[in-house]
């Protein structure tokens, strides 16, 4: 696969992480009752990111979680192997709370409608958004981002690479050709 | 989006031996991942929803029949349990037959226990579309219950390889310590048996593990001490005098367990016959005794195993 183009450096991931931050604390005028949750795997390190931008801004401890949507994806029955299973973790009681759900690119709509059924089964929140650092168009279902790092026009051959510094090594956004 | 992952390599679970060390750290750690899901409110997960598992147990169980159901159901799949009584297998019919008319109605996995070794074996050569999975077969191996052994002592010493393991009993007639032989010596623990020279095989020593004659040394310096139940209704008659001769040998207690490492876990895969293999008060220990934590986990342990063998592979 040839890199087509770096949508993102460093910085500027920093940046739009920042500003999607800001967003969510400004549409929620403020941050109480407030989770952010984010999807594995790459969905968690920026809503670790978010978390962070938005306690130094508030000054105040903002609740966290992860989702792991492995067991309510719809082709589970048609990928071999199976793939990997780990834990979700939420840090407390979700009902009631508005949740922040976290990813890194918003494509099919495929993820965030399994991340969505998976939230359910933990309780029942007052309002459910969704963050994502990409949003690459595309959609196969009626989803859309209530927060976006940085919409980018893509062709469906085309393949959008997140790296994130904690899980591979380095920040930068890549749109690669098949 | 697609996880690449290491993955069985066979269709069906028949039992530890042919399992690499990576496949069971495979099923142990998807487990963790498993444990959580009987945590939440809503305690099920529609990985399986659709698909049809068949329990064919051909001999008495509680705790493997219970968890295995629960664990088919926390995945969502439809369950259809077959006991050999109350069904035609009291009018003579033979296990192909059975599993024959129920493979006919389009089952995705089998989960057998029967009283011949190999018979799970047998289900999984007819099949090659169905995963069979070895709920215990006689004396031969009982895979599960090795994983959810392992899976509580990993999840509470944090580690396999290297751990002291002594397991004491009926060893002869025992299905799960030949599974658990296999699993602790492929993952580099060391196993020390002991029970009554009528219940030990001979040559055990080459499955490589140690063998000592008295529980006492059994313990000493044992991070798990392993008990087993003593199989009377596979004995036919007793192989030592009487009961409570084998409680005064063999039986675990409080005082004999001063002799294992601090923190020692005691563990017993059910049903227990207390006075005779393990003191009471020792099995009710929470200091000690994580039996309970392996009831718990042998949920999540199963679940991982279904999944794993649920997937496309086991469909089509």
């Amino acid at each position: 696969m040839n890199v087509k183009k770096r949508l993102l450096d460093g910085a500027r991931m920093n940046r739009a992480i920042r500003r999607m931050a800001i967003e969510v604390v400004e549409k929620n005028r403020g941050i109480s009752d407030l989770m952010i949750v984010g999807i594995r795997s790459r969905g968690v390190p920026i809503a670790d990111r978010m978390v962070r931008e938005i306690e130094q801004m508030e000054g105040q401890s903002v609740s966290s979680g992860i989702l792991d949507i492995t067991l309510y994806r719809d082709d589970l029955t048609l990928v071999a192997p199976q793939p990997v299973v780990k834990p979700s973790k939420l840090s407390e009681p979700i009902d009631d709370k508005i949740i922040v759900l976290v990813d890194d690119v918003l494509y099919t709509g495929r993820t965030v409608r399994a991340a969505l059924d998976a939230l359910i089964d933990f309780g029942r929140p007052r309002q459910v958004m969704l963050a994502v650092l990409i949003d690459r168009g595309h959609r196969e279902l009626p989803i859309h981002a209530d927060v976006i790092g940085k919409t980018v026009p893509t062709d469906a051959h085309e393949v959008i690479k997140v790296k994130l510094e904690e899980t591979d090594g380095e920040d930068e956004v890549l749109i690669m050709e098949k | 989006m697609r996880t690449p992952s290491s993955a069985l390599r066979s269709k069906d679970l028949l039992g530890i031996e042919p399992l690499t060390p990576e496949e069971i750290t495979l099923i142990l750690d998807t487990a963790e991942g498993f444990k959580e899901v009987s945590e939440r409110p809503v305690k099920k997960v529609p990985a399986l929803r659709g698909q049809l598992v068949i329990n064919l147990f051909m001999e008495a169980s509680t705790r493997t029949r219970v968890s295995f159901e629960i664990a088919e159901k926390r995945l969502s799949a439809d369950t259809l349990n077959f006991a050999a009584s109350g069904s035609a297998v009291e009018k003579g019919e033979t296990l192909i037959d059975t599993a024959d008319n129920l493979v006919a109605m389009h089952p995705n996995m089998i989960v057998i226990r029967h009283k011949h070794p190999g018979s799970p074996k047998m289900l999984a050569d007819r099949y090659p579309n169905i995963a069979v999975i070895n709920a215990g077969d006689g004396a031969h191996e009982h895979p599960t219950q090795a994983l959810l052994d392992a899976f509580t002592i990993r999840e509470r010493l944090g580690r396999l390889q290297g751990v002291h393991v002594t397991i004491v009993g009926d060893i002869k007639f025992s299905r799960v310590v030949r599974s658990n032989i296999h699993l602790l010596t492929k993952m580099g623990a060391h196993v020390t048996l002991a029970g009554p020279p009528t219940l030990m095989p001979a040559e055990i020593e080459r499955m490589g593990v140690h063998v000592v004659n008295s529980l006492d040394e059994a313990i000493e310096g044992a991070d798990v001490v392993m008990m087993l139940r003593i199989q009377l209704e596979r004995q036919g008659k007793l192989s030592f005098p009487s009961l409570r001769e084998y409680y005064n040998t063999f039986g675990l207690t409080r005082e004999r367990l001063t002799r294992a490492k601090k923190g020692v876990l005691v563990m017993h895969p059910g049903p227990m016959n207390r006075g005779v293999e393990i003191a009471s008060d020792v099995a009710d220990d929470p200091t000690y005794s994580v039996i309970l934590d392996q009831v718990t986990n042998g949920v999540a342990v199963r679940m991982a195993v279904l999944y794993l063998l649920g997937g496309a592979h086991g469909v089509e």
